[in-house]
This record gives C-alpha cells, sequence and structure tokens, in this order.
C-alpha cells in the first residue's frame, strides 16, 4: 500500500473503529431490575471499583489482595470465608430454586443486609440506584446471565400458627433430615460432619451456629429461614429439601430452629420454655458465668 | 478502564503530568518579591486517613475516603456506628492476633508561604514598621499516629498522639466510646478529646497549606479595631480560645438511624478548647479558663435524588461562655481553671451536602456573635470600653470536589466572612472581612486496602480587609504546596 493510500484510509479506519468501540461497549452493558429502579452496569463499574474489588478483586473471582486461601503463608486468611466469586455465578442467598440465577431483588437485599459472621458489611448506606447499578455490573462476570434467565422465586405459604405440637414435629424432622450432622445436636455448628465441610471453592466451610448467631446469612425472619432451607444455600454444602420436605413440615422446622437460638428472644422460645422438656433444654444450653459473649468467637 | 488501579503506563505520565503543571505554576511565583525570611509555620491541620482500618476489613481506602481523608457515606456510617462493620466480627477477637491497628502519616513537602504586610522591625524600633515575608523551601509535616478501632464489640476507641514537625508530641484524640446502648443505633456515648460530630470535618479537609489547612469560618474571632501607626497597636485577634474545628474536651451522645440518613449529635465540652489540664493558650498568650462549659448541637438528614446521589442538608450550633480574667494568679501567672467573668458567644450555621455523580458541593451558612467583653476583649472585672458592642458576622463555604476516579480529585474553595456589626462603631464597616480561595488537586497513584500515598499540589490566598497591624491596610497571606501525603 503507497503512502498515498494509507493516508485515504486512515480517516475510514478512525471512523469504523470509532463506531466499533462503542458497539463493543454496549455489547458488555447489563441491566438490572429492581421494582421501578433500573440499574445500568456502566454506572456500577465505577462503583465496584470503588467499594468491591478489594475483597471480590478486579475480575470478580473472588480473590481481591485480602484474599489468601488456606494453606498459604497465613494458615487464616483476613477474610477466613471468601467472598463470592462473581464469575462463577453461584449465590447463596436466593429466593429461587437450587441451580437457579436469583433474581436482582435477591441480589439488592443481600447488598443491603450484608452477611453477617463475614467481612460482607451492609451496603445500605449507599442509594438504592448505586444498588442497582452494582448489581448490573455484578452480572457482567458470569456468562451465565447472558445465557439464562433468573430462577421464579418459590412460594412460601403463611405461617401457620406456632403450637407446641409445631415446636416438637420440628424437633423430630431436625433428625431425621439428619440437620445435626452438620450444625449439632444442639444446633451449635459441630456436628460430627462440621469439621469436613467445604464450599465450592474448596474452602473450609463452618455450618451455622444457633446458639450464638443472632441473624442469618440471608436475612433474619422466619420467612427467610424457610426459604433458606427450601432453596440451599448454592456454593455451599447446604442443599434444597424442597423435594423432600413439604411446606406444613418445613414451618415446624422453622419454630423448632428458633428454640436453638437461646440468646435471642423469639416467640417460638418462650413457648417452648414453658413446656418441662424445653425448659430443661434451654437451660442446659444456655452458657453461664460467660462474659457478654461479644467476643466470643464460634 | 480507568478505575482500574494498577496501570503503571498512565499513573506515570499522570505524575509526570502533575510535576510538570505545577512546576510551571509555581516557578514564577518562588522568585516573585521574595526576600529572605525566617519560616513561616506550617500548621497543616492534623488528618486522619486509616490504612489500620483498611487492613483490618479488607477493603481499599476509596470504600470509605471518596478521596482520603475525606470520607464517602459509606465511611460516614462506619464512623458513626464506632468503627464497626455491624456483621458479628468486629471485635478484636476476630482478628489475627498480630494485627495491630496502627497508622503512621506524615507528610514532606516543597512549599512557599507569603504575607504582605507582616509587622516587623523597623527604623523605628521594634515592630514598628510593616514587610513583605516570602520564604519558601522543603519542609515536612508532623507525624501522627493513629490508633483506633474496637475494644470489644459495640465499645470503641481512638488515641492519637501527634507530633509537629519538631517532634514535640501532644494528644490529638484520646476517647472512648459506647456504641448502640440499649441496643439503639440512637445512643452512643462517647467521652475524651475527639473532633466535634461536623458535618463538614475540619480533620478530614482535602486541603492543606497554612492558609486552607483550617475552615476560616470555624476560627473566625472578629477584630477588635484597625491598627494605629502612631502607637503601633497589635491587633487583638483572638480573643479566647475556641475553634469549632479544633478537638475539644467533654462529652458526646450522638445517634443516627440505621443507613445514616438521619443524624444528631450533641456534646458537653471544656471550655479550654482541648487542652489538657484545664490550661488553654492563645499561640503563645495564656488565655484564663474556667468551669465553665461549651454546648455543641448537630442534626441532619440525608435524602437521595434519583441518579444523582445523596444529598444531606444540616445544622449546627456552638453556645458557650468563655472567662475574661483569672480569679487568683501565682506570681502574676494566671492558676490554670481559675478563669472567671464568664462572658456568652454563640455560632451556628446550615449546612448542604449536595452529589451531583462525579462532583459533589459543600454550601455552608455560618452566623457569630460575642459578648462585647469577648469582642472587644476587656476582663469582666473592668469597665467595657466606650462604645463597645457585642460583634456579629456572617459567612459562607462554598467547596467543590470533582472526583474523576477514586484516583483524582479536583479541589476548589472559596470562603467568606463578612462582619454585620463591628466591635465599635467607629470601625470601617468591612473592617476585619475576609475572603479566603483555595485550589488544587491530589492524585492518588494506587488504591490499596494496605497503604495510602496522595501526590498534593495546592494553591490557597487569603486577604483579610484593613488588617494589616499598622497601615491599618488589607493583609494578604498566600500559600503553596506540593508534596508527598502518605499513610501506613
Amino acid at each position: 500500500m503507497n503512502t498515498h493510500s494509507a493516508r485515504t484510509l486512515r480517516p475510514l479506519f478512525v471512523m469504523v473503529l470509532t463506531l466499533l468501540v462503542p458497539a463493543l461497549g454496549a455489547a458488555q452493558e447489563m441491566e438490572s431490575h429492581i421494582g421501578k429502579l433500573t440499574g445500568h452496569s456502566g454506572s456500577g463499574k465505577q462503583l465496584y471499583f470503588r467499594y468491591c474489588w478489594g475483597c471480590h478483586g478486579f475480575r470478580g473471582e473472588g480473590n481481591g489482595e485480602n484474599w489468601l486461601p488456606t494453606g498459604s503463608f497465613a494458615d487464616e486468611p483476613y477474610l477466613n470465608i471468601q467472598p463470592r466469586n462473581f464469575a462463577a455465578g453461584t449465590f447463596k442467598s436466593r429466593s429461587t430454586p437450587t441451580g437457579t440465577l436469583p433474581t436482582d431483588q435477591d441480589l439488592y437485599d443481600a447488598i443491603g443486609r450484608g452477611f453477617v459472621m463475614s467481612n460482607m458489611p451492609s451496603w445500605i448506606t449507599l442509594t438504592d440506584q448505586n444498588r442497582a447499578d452494582l448489581i448490573a455490573f455484578i452480572k457482567t462476570f458470569s456468562p451465565r446471565w447472558k445465557t439464562e434467565k433468573s430462577g421464579d422465586p418459590i412460594n412460601v405459604p403463611p405461617e401457620p400458627k406456632l403450637t407446641v405440637e409445631s415446636i416438637k414435629h420440628g424437633q423430630e424432622l431436625f433428625q431425621k433430615l439428619e440437620c445435626w450432622k452438620c450444625h449439632g445436636p444442639e444446633g451449635r455448628g459441630d456436628g460430627p460432619s462440621a469439621s469436613t465441610l467445604t464450599d465450592s471453592n474448596d474452602q473450609p466451610i463452618r455450618p451455622y451456629n444457633f446458639a450464638v448467631g443472632s441473624r442469618f446469612k440471608c436475612g433474619v425472619t422466619n420467612q427467610d429461614l424457610y426459604k433458606i432451607f427450601m432453596t440451599g444455600l448454592d456454593g455451599t454444602p447446604m442443599p434444597s429439601f424442597a423435594d423432600v420436605v413439604k411446606p406444613d413440615d418445613a414451618w415446624d422446622l422453622v419454630h423448632f430452629l428458633r428454640t436453638l437460638q437461646v440468646t435471642r428472644k423469639s416467640p417460638e422460645l418462650t413457648l417452648w420454655e414453658t413446656t418441662e422438656e424445653g425448659k430443661k433444654e434451654i437451660a442446659s444450653r444456655k452458657l453461664s458465668g460467660t462474659p457478654t459473649g461479644s467476643g466470643i468467637r464460634q | 478502564m480507568c478505575e482500574r488501579i494498577p496501570q503503571s503506563v498512565k499513573s506515570g505520565i499522570w505524575q509526570l503530568a502533575s510535576f510538570l503543571a505545577f512546576a510551571l505554576f509555581f516557578v514564577g511565583l518562588i522568585f516573585e518579591g521574595s526576600r529572605p525570611a525566617s519560616a513561616l509555620p506550617l500548621t497543616k491541620a492534623d488528618i486522619r486517613p486509616l490504612p489500620a482500618f483498611a487492613r483490618k476489613y479488607g477493603m481499599p481506602c476509596s470504600a470509605c475516603h471518596l478521596g482520603w481523608p475525606m470520607l464517602s457515606p459509606f465511611g460516614q456510617a462506619f464512623k458513626d456506628n464506632g468503627y464497626q462493620m455491624g456483621n458479628d466480627r468486629d471485635a478484636p477477637i476476630f482478628q489475627q492476633p498480630a494485627y495491630w491497628p496502627v497508622t503512621f502519616r506524615i507528610t514532606p513537602i516543597w512549599h512557599r508561604e507569603s504575607q504582605d504586610r507582616t509587622q516587623v522591625d523597623g527604623p523605628g524600633g521594634p515592630l514598628t514598621a510593616e514587610g513583605q515575608v516570602t520564604t519558601h523551601g522543603f519542609d515536612w509535616s508532623g507525624l501522627d499516629f493513629h490508633t483506633a478501632g474496637t475494644l470489644a464489640k459495640n465499645i470503641s476507641f481512638y488515641v492519637l498522639p501527634s507530633s509537629d514537625n519538631t517532634g514535640a508530641f501532644h494528644f490529638e484524640s484520646v476517647w472512648a466510646r459506647l456504641d448502640n446502648l440499649f441496643g439503639s443505633t440512637w445512643f452512643n456515648l462517647k467521652m475524651g478529646k475527639f473532633e466535634l460530630d461536623n458535618l463538614l470535618s475540619e480533620k478530614r479537609i482535602l486541603t492543606l497549606t497554612n492558609v486552607a489547612g483550617t475552615y476560616a469560618n470555624y476560627h473566625f474571632q472578629p477584630l477588635v479595631s484597625p491598627g494605629n501607626p502612631a502607637n503601633g497597636a497589635i491587633l487583638a485577634t483572638e480573643n479566647y480560645t475556641f475553634g469549632i474545628g479544633d478537638n475539644q474536651v467533654g462529652v458526646e451522645v450522638m445517634g443516627h438511624s440505621k443507613d445514616d440518613r438521619t443524624r444528631y449529635s450533641v456534646a458537653l465540652l471544656n471550655s479550654n478548647d482541648g487542652q489538657p489540664s484545664f490550661t488553654s493558650t492563645n499561640g503563645s498568650e495564656v488565655t484564663p479558663t474556667g468551669r465553665g462549659y461549651n454546648g455543641f448541637f448537630t442534626a441532619s438528614q440525608a435524602f437521595q435524588v434519583g441518579s444523582l446521589g445523596l444529598q444531606r442538608v444540616g445544622a449546627f450550633a456552638m453556645i458557650g461562655q468563655a472567662p475574661t480574667y483569672f480569679q487568683f494568679t501565682q506570681g502574676g501567672v494566671g492558676v490554670p481553671g481559675s478563669g472567671i467573668g464568664n462572658k456568652s458567644f454563640y455560632r451556628d450555621g446550615l449546612i448542604g451536602q449536595w452529589y451531583i455523580k462525579k462532583v459533589d458541593v459543600t454550601t455552608m451558612f455560618f452566623h457569630g456573635w460575642d459578648n462585647a467583653f469577648l469582642g472587644s476583649a476587656t476582663p469582666a472585672n473592668t469597665p467595657l470600653p466606650a462604645g463597645a458592642r457585642a460583634p456579629t458576622w456572617n459567612g459562607g463555604l462554598f467547596e467543590t470536589h470533582y472526583t474523576l476516579n477514586p484516583q483524582l480529585v479536583l479541589i476548589n474553595r472559596y470562603e467568606l466572612i463578612r462582619m454585620s456589626r463591628q466591635v465599635f462603631a467607629t470601625n470601617p464597616a468591612n473592617f476585619g472581612n475576609k475572603d479566603v480561595l483555595t485550589f488544587g488537586y491530589r492524585y492518588y497513584p494506587f488504591i490499596s486496602s494496605r497503604a495510602g500515598f496522595a501526590f498534593h499540589n495546592e494553591y490557597a490566598i487569603e486577604r483579610q480587609r484593613d488588617a494589616a497591624p499598622i497601615s491599618g491596610l488589607d493583609l494578604t497571606t498566600s500559600s503553596l504546596l506540593i508534596g508527598f501525603d502518605f499513610a501506613f
């Protein structure tokens, strides 16, 4: 190509490039929809690289500069629960069936709530729009969001009336479904399998300790607890029981699990304590003579 | 993508461009009107980014700071929660035993200081002439040792030994705080020496120069009367020790909603501007301190405006009394804490913080009033000078930051103070009025959870009407600073 031709083609090349670059950018654009809000990944990217990359990493793989896998030079890394790997497209906190993608609302709620006993704080101080934008950007990390739709939220039937029988039936289910193998007979997260559990990143994971936990990772209400074992926590050993537990049975299990939270007042605990059996159980589970417990490691 | 930090080439270009741009700007200023003079003091405000927190929680400094040390709404909430994330892992027991919550901060700089009508010795004797004093050279700030965090869940602390640039230490902050009393975010109790709950924090100010390292409105006290060429009178400028921007000693109750949108605080403070052992100094002069107390009150509300961001409006007031003379002296020196003859003062104001995507604007209206005894620097056991009145004034601030990305913040600020009533009716109406203009930028070559580094360029100029000590003409002070500001 002679010099003249090159000079002629150069503007054309620049023009094509100018048109192509935004088109490529548009292909990466992702949206989120939460109520009337629409989040945009372009805005979310700026927020992500201000707030999130330190833990979740540049590519959303959960390997930010503070994540050191177990076995590296520090036996106990700063974040001993690995931050979410967005590239894997697997999420614990969902209202959708196991194996499906969460709804945008699920992710929005998770960002606002934070995850207790992890280093993920509540980002409720961000504006609603900020959170919606962040979700849109998070969805660019995994190809799943381009090929799959979010699952449909599971139906949570109305909570039946709380009774002693309901709690007792829940207790039976706790044994029958072998929840105790991981969570321990008293729900302290110290079952026989507890020390062997790993998550989808092959990192050790600790079952939830009902005795000291103030909140659940995926919420605080009975409805949230119901959803946890009907959807499972994908990426963890906690499976979904949707196929083996009927809704009424699930509610009974919820009522029983609440009685394991001996440091948190609840109607379930109060009712259970009115029975002789419950009174003895609760008394034996409550630690006595300890400090406030605020610093007790699980 | 420009937000991705480790782009060494881009960083290098930016650093080079920064140096060159400012080199061109200040080379002309260095030698203009320059004459040898003793170095003017570097009175940079103590400010506080804390990599100790970033290390503890594994977050980049940009999570809590729009550009450190200025807080983002998330950082403000973290501070309001007692340096807790609220994820049940805030207690020290969850940290590696080797973790030590300490941050060091220091700022090596080059700076140029100039004042056009400084009182100097002249042919007529000591302090009988005015001269333009300009100096420049390399320097450094004091060193701050920030140590802060939690002692247990819902008990937090902050201890800050801080030195000036000679290495002389004092305690800038010493406090402990009971967080979330009664299980509510609305009740938090702090006691010790602490920064007032200012929405516009002087301790997190983005500017470092002598002129603009503090907010003029926060420290302003009216001048008494113009300089008199006949007797070489020195203006009485600060009649009692006081500064809303200064850390104070006392107790504070503050509260906030869970999302930190609504905030309030009430503080009861000593009247000696944060000095220990009931002492008080005002420059080299010891001013009376007594058993008086000051009250500081703030409240604010934030709200969302579409995609613009979080907007906040608030109000504050400081109401207090200051003693005007010592009840007892020992060898002619006042006994600390024996000041009496208390006289009143107050400051109040409105503030707005407006976020328009990458631009944030702070606006402030300020109003001040001093009792006539304080305004005229008159002990209350002596008669007021004839015609002395209680001075009043109004002030304003307009500060903008353009945060291009977490690495680069452009800064501009304009402050003004206008007297609405002079101490003496014979004073010129605009006597003591002040204007301060500042602009600069901070560039952070990297964003990390381990350390902080900023390349800082800034220029500030202040003019005060008729404040020259002898001629009674305008007094102009300017400051130029270029340096490295780092914390680790």
